[in-house]
């Protein structure tokens, strides 16, 4: 009656096995394949350090009226401006500016990259329910996976770096991206579809015209979402060598320095507040047209 | 003009069955197998039964029917909306059934224009770019099709509205975009579907001579459906009248009125104001001798019409007259208000 009290599983030696050949082939594919994958990422590379380098360099005077003028573009709201000068400010005076520019470079390019990729993915997505069949269990996967999984091959491919780092926040900050914009053409309206077919529309004017306009706010909200969990991803990504507000805050779990955790940490939500506002604000400037509604 | 010689539309044979396997049961349909037997022994859901109407060029034909009488699924089938599981759509001669993609894409942009009951514009877009969407998928230059889009949204009422989202408008005016964007189309087919059931009775009366007006400068081929007879008899040169996929009668106003085919149609007729419907013609005592002392009534001259002219003239009957002013017969007003309440 054993097995029924001990799970009969596969015996040890086998198990041992199993995990030594996956364990070695994908050492074995490393080896071939690395330098042949870090290539193929190295244009990634240059645009990070490009953007981390402009961020860095740039007199943080000039920074701050760049960020402003960019939240002022978006908003067109005083208020939001305000607070975000505000949060600059702070955190510039507490020592924090470097760390938060580039967090803030990782960011904007961690989000490039999830727009670049996610909406075409969304689009595909969305044309056909098959596709939708295949790509949504990954997406679960994605979602749930612990990333620290996902980070041991990442690394062992790529080493310790910006680059794992980068790959490592947009897959944990891609699946809103997807999700949504699969979600916002499903929801257009029928009969607006209907009447683009009536016209003679083909795919690609539906598309540009109808669909993609119309699941702008959607898409938008999924804009947003990437940037919140890409901000959220910082502190684990930082464990791989990305620098940034993470690296503090490592610092300061293994030594318990209380303050620089703090600080640090509120630093990212003060970055965090300040993109979800701004995002979420053009987002709703973009629906203009649906506020004013007809009394 | 390619719409002088435009060719009209032929439907023949239309059938339209729902279900995944559709095609295997035309022959039982044909054959006699009725709407519920379908769905009782097959889950199969008939949407049309041969359907077969000529709708000249240039005029307006009436689709009528409740809900559920097919009547929307037939005016899909015109521009292909919705494919057939049978039959044949011939517009300006050629079978739309039979047109590949591309040539359906480029029929639609073309041939026809479509206006739909709820409106189905953009609203991202002001009522000046929805207007050019059918241009713009023709792919015509911006600045051409502003032009052609501005006179459309002026002919219909709009002017001065064109940089407002459809949003800020009401509904009888977003129904005006949705008519001139159509129009800026000037395709020789427009396909009403419903265009008018969402608007309320007054706006409807005021967008009804809206397209009356314009037809008579246009003279497009106007496929329209309404589940309204009164709307029916008001803008139909002819009408059919669809009940559960069936077409059960066609013909002008005056037919449908005077000469219902059934009782489900008599029904329909009984709450109708026949005073605007019936033509004196319909009426009169046939009498081709002159006549003097009476006042002229043009043949094709309301019921309705025709009391006003008596009561004005003081006169108990009147002389129909040809267009050419030849005596046709004499029209009493017991005649007249026998038509009225429908004695006969």
């Amino acid at each position: 009656m054993d097995w029924f009290y001990k799970f009969p599983h596969m015996d040890d030696n086998s198990l041992r096995d199993l995990k030594k050949v996956i364990d070695d082939g994908f050492r074995g594919f490393t080896r071939s394949y690395g330098d042949i994958i870090e290539g193929f990422f190295t244009p990634l590379q240059h645009f990070l350090i490009a953007a981390e380098r402009f961020m860095l360099k740039t007199p943080w005077p000039i920074i701050t009226l760049l960020i402003l003028a960019i939240a002022y573009a978006a908003t067109r709201s005083l208020k939001i401006v305000a607070g975000c000068l505000a949060t600059l400010m702070l955190i510039g005076y507490f020592d924090m500016w470097d760390d938060t520019m580039r967090t803030i470079s990782m960011i904007f390019v961690c989000t490039v990259l999830s727009i670049a990729i996610g909406i075409p993915i969304g689009i595909l997505m969305a044309r056909s329910d098959r596709m939708q069949r295949v790509i949504n269990p990954v997406l679960d996967v994605m979602q749930t996976m612990p990333s620290f999984v996902y980070l041991i091959p990442v690394v062992m491919l790529l080493g310790i770096g910006k680059v794992p780092g980068l790959i490592a926040v947009v897959i944990y900050a891609i699946p809103p991206m997807i999700r949504l914009t699969d979600l916002g053409i499903r929801l257009v309206d029928k009969d607006v579809l209907e009447a683009a077919d009536a016209f003679g529309a083909d795919n690609r004017q539906k598309l540009f015209k109808v669909q993609l306009p119309l699941a702008l706010p959607t898409i938008m909200a999924g804009i947003n979402q990437t940037i919140m969990m890409a901000l959220a991803m910082v502190v684990i990504a930082s464990m791989i060598g990305v620098q940034g507000l993470g690296q503090p805050v490592l610092k300061a779990i293994a030594n318990q320095y209380f303050t620089l955790g703090i600080f640090n940490g509120l630093a990212i939500v003060g970055i965090a507040i300040m993109f979800d506002r701004v995002s979420q604000a053009y987002g709703q400037r973009l629906q203009k047209h649906r506020e004013i509604v007809h009394g | 003009m390619a719409d002088q010689v435009f060719g009209g539309i032929k439907i023949r044979h239309l059938y339209k069955i729902f279900g995944p396997n559709a095609g295997a049961h035309v022959e039982a349909v044909k054959n006699g197998l009725t709407k519920a037997e379908l769905n009782a022994k097959y889950g199969h859901v008939l949407g049309l039964r041969d359907i077969n109407i000529e709708m000249p060029s240039g005029s307006i034909q009436v689709i009528m029917g409740l809900s559920g009488s097919g009547k929307s699924t037939l005016i899909r089938h015109i521009n292909r909306l919705i494919d057939p599981t049978a039959g044949e759509v011939l517009v300006d001669g050629v079978d739309v059934v039979k047109m590949n993609e591309a040539d359906l894409r480029e029929f639609r942009r073309h041939q026809t224009a479509m206006v739909f009951q709820k409106f189905a514009l953009l609203p991202h877009r002001t009522v000046l770019d929805n207007t050019i969407f059918g241009l713009e998928i023709q792919g015509i230059a911006r600045d051409k099709s502003l032009d052609i889009a501005m006179r459309w949204l002026e002919r219909v009422g709009l002017k001065g509205f064109e940089e407002k989202y459809p949003n800020q408008l009401s509904g009888g005016m977003q129904q005006r975009v949705g008519l001139a964007r159509a129009l800026a189309n000037d395709a020789p087919v427009l396909l009403m579907d419903e265009a008018y059931s969402a608007l309320d009775p007054l706006i409807r009366m005021d967008m009804q001579t809206v397209l009356l007006d314009l037809q008579k400068e246009i003279r497009k081929t106007i496929v329209f459906i309404t589940h309204d007879l009164d709307e029916a008899l008001r803008l139909g040169d002819q009408i059919a009248i669809l009940r559960d996929g069936e077409v059960i009668q066609q013909g002008t106003s005056q037919d449908i009125v005077l000469r219902p085919a059934d009782d489900y149609v008599a029904n329909f007729v009984k709450e109708v104001n026949r005073g605007r419907v019936v033509h004196v013609e319909a009426v009169m005592t046939p009498a081709t001798s002159p006549v003097s002392g009476k006042p002229a009534i043009p043949i094709g001259t309301t019921v309705e019409d025709t009391l006003r002219i008596l009561s004005r003239e003081v006169a108990d009957e009147g002389v129909v007259v040809s267009p050419t002013g030849a005596p046709l017969g004499i029209v009493s007003l017991r005649q007249l208000s026998g038509a009225m309440v429908n004695a006969h």
